[in-house]
């Protein structure tokens, strides 16, 4: 699979689950799209016909209000008809606008609260060093989700317990709900407090297939240590008139900006 | 009740290696012989509640049963979002288990008072809650534990009623035990309060007063079919817990009466009403400070049944 049209892929449902739905966050799950496209194209080891298959690699999208991308990679990656799509944000839907794993074959865990996703990663991780199984766990977070005191519980944890089978890629738009990172919670310098923690951490831009596919190729980066991935992302990648803009991260898209949208995105 | 569980938890460890065991930093002492001869089938997470219970999922996940231990209302209440959203909703295999419950921990302050945890866990969906009322049903409870799938909460107290079992008596989940038998009242209650209980029921035969005593260590699922029973076989009901009357197993068993249409002659919850305890003590002291010894629950049960009226208890009206 071509990750670069699977990306352009999950932008497109993704557009259209919010907009049809008049859900949000479309700037969070464009941000992320490249990172969830290199995952499942090049990545992550699954079988959608057995979507619970032991040996799979364990994906948790913690910030889960970018559950749409997730919704579209899987359903492009054939655990689902991609007519199903159409149901998000729908009434009577199990499409949540927050992930859920109900009902949705390749939804590992159910998240929409943030700060979650990294410890139950840091579960899974363990059972697998534990039974000496080789799958590996990957969980996606936000910037924003780093304000949770739980993620830094979790990444003491990971580090103390030497699982360099977990994975965790932050998407760093730079954007919160209300204003910017820096202006919010500045997390800087990020990537310090990361190894300061006992992580090994590499930096990717978040939208360079290339890079990120060599980057997670390497994994584990070191041995015995938990592997960071910040990902510098642009929120509303793909749309230029939603890039880099606090306002898609609640706004929806409709009518003319709907079609202006599709058009940049049918294009690219 | 803590050294009943963890003794039979060292049982079931032996011969099923699902079996872990994580504490939240807490039980000095207590696991010394469990981690020597199960080392790995115990973690210390550190005091890190919320990580604890998402880790406890991810482990259940993958085909665990987590025992996550901590005291009072540490492991439910500071990480409530993890239990709902993560253990309970994914009907994770994640096993409770507080020690301390109602003023167990009475001397050490409001924030070791575990007396709302019942109506809390109980309104959570998908989650068993347990508090046993004596050693048998803790040891029972904990063997369940392991056959019950999902996620259980078990509340475990200091004081407990010794073993109230007969011998070929076979716990049965979800079920009230009824250990005397009587028509003036039935007493219910749940939880390690059961010795208290008791000893009340000693005290009303004294005065020719003879009560049903229901034992209810499964708060959820409720055994309705005992309530409903009591209700319409003796002439009051009262229950008593250690806990706020709010919401607990005195709420339970009042929605269930109303919701089948079957009310008992006179009815009532022994319970805490009088919000936090800023006093401190020890449990016994706690107990008849809030109307929740063995002589003021007699005292309630005669005053109930000498009434014309259900009325409150008045050493539980709360202080102005």
């Amino acid at each position: 699979m071509d990750p670069i049209k699977l990306s352009q892929k999950i932008r497109l449902h993704a557009l259209r689950m919010t907009s049809k739905g008049a859900s949000s966050h479309i700037g969070s799950v464009f941000s992320m799209a490249d990172i969830l496209a290199v995952l499942y194209a090049s990545i992550l080891k699954y079988d959608p016909k057995q979507p619970k298959w032991k040996e799979r690699d364990r994906f948790i999208l913690s910030k889960g209000h970018a559950g749409a991308g997730v919704y579209a990679v899987l359903a492009e990656c054939g655990f689902f008809p991609v007519s199903k799509l159409d149901g998000h944000y729908q009434d009577g839907s199990d499409l949540s606008g927050h992930v859920s794993h109900k009902g949705i074959p390749g939804v590992e865990i159910s998240t929409g609260s943030l700060g979650h996703g990294l410890s139950i990663g840091a579960g899974m991780a363990l059972a697998a060093k534990l039974d000496d199984w080789a799958h590996r766990t990957f969980v996606v977070l936000s910037d924003g989700e780093c304000d949770e005191g739980s993620i830094w519980e979790a990444v003491l944890f990971s580090s103390h317990h030497n699982l360099d089978n977990l994975t965790v890629i932050i998407d760093y738009n730079k954007i919160q709900s209300l204003a910017s990172v820096k202006e919010t919670l500045n997390l800087e310098p990020f990537k310090d407090k990361w190894e300061s923690f006992g992580w090994s951490v590499k930096e990717v831009d978040g939208h360079d297939h290339v890079q990120m596919e060599s980057v997670l190729k390497g994994l584990p980066f070191q041995k015995d240590l938990p592997n960071c991935v910040i990902a510098h992302t642009v929120k509303g990648k793909g749309v230029s008139f939603m890039e880099n803009k606090v306002l898609w991260h609640y706004r929806t898209a409709k009518d003319e900006e709907y079609e202006a949208a599709l058009k940049e995105l049918e294009e690219a | 009740m803590r050294d009943a569980f963890i003794k039979v938890l060292g049982e079931i460890a032996k011969n099923d290696p699902r079996v872990l065991l994580i504490t939240g930093d807490l039980g000095f002492k207590v696991f010394d012989e469990y981690s020597q001869n199960y080392p790995r089938q115990f973690l210390n997470a550190g005091v890190a509640e919320q990580n604890m219970m998402g880790l406890a999922t991810g482990l259940a996940l993958e085909g665990r049963v987590v025992f996550v231990y901590s005291i009072a209302n540490f492991p439910i209440l500071r990480c409530l979002e993890q239990v709902r959203n993560d253990a309970c909703y994914h009907q994770a295999n994640v096993k409770i288990v507080s020690i301390g419950g109602g003023f167990s921990y009475g001397a050490l302050g409001i924030s070791h008072h575990a007396t709302e945890d019942l109506s809390i866990m109980r309104a959570l969906p998908e989650i068993s809650v347990i508090a046993p009322g004596d050693l048998w049903e803790t040891e029972e409870a904990t063997k369940t534990l392991i056959e019950i799938p999902g996620t259980c909460y078990l509340r475990l107290d200091k004081s407990n009623a010794g073993y109230t079992n007969t011998k070929s008596e076979k716990f049965e989940f979800g079920k009230a035990r009824c250990l005397k038998e009587g028509t003036d009242a039935t007493l219910v209650s749940t939880g390690g309060i059961l010795n208290e209980v008791l000893m009340a029921y000693e005290l009303l035969c004294k005065e020719g007063i003879y009560c049903r005593v229901l034992s209810v260590p499964t708060l959820k699922p409720l055994d309705s079919e005992s309530l409903l029973r009591a209700a319409n076989e003796t002439n009051a009901v009262l229950t008593i817990e250690e806990h706020s009357i709010e919401g607990g197993l005195g709420g339970a068993v009042a929605e269930n009466f109303l919701e089948y249409g079957i009310l008992p002659k006179k009815f009532q919850r022994i319970g805490l009403r009088a919000g936090f305890s800023s006093i401190v003590g020890s449990q016994t002291y706690l107990r008849k400070a809030y109307g929740l010894d063995a002589q003021a629950i007699a005292a309630n049960v005669i005053r109930l049944l000498n009434s014309d009226q259900p009325t409150m208890s008045p050493n539980s009206i709360p202080a102005k």
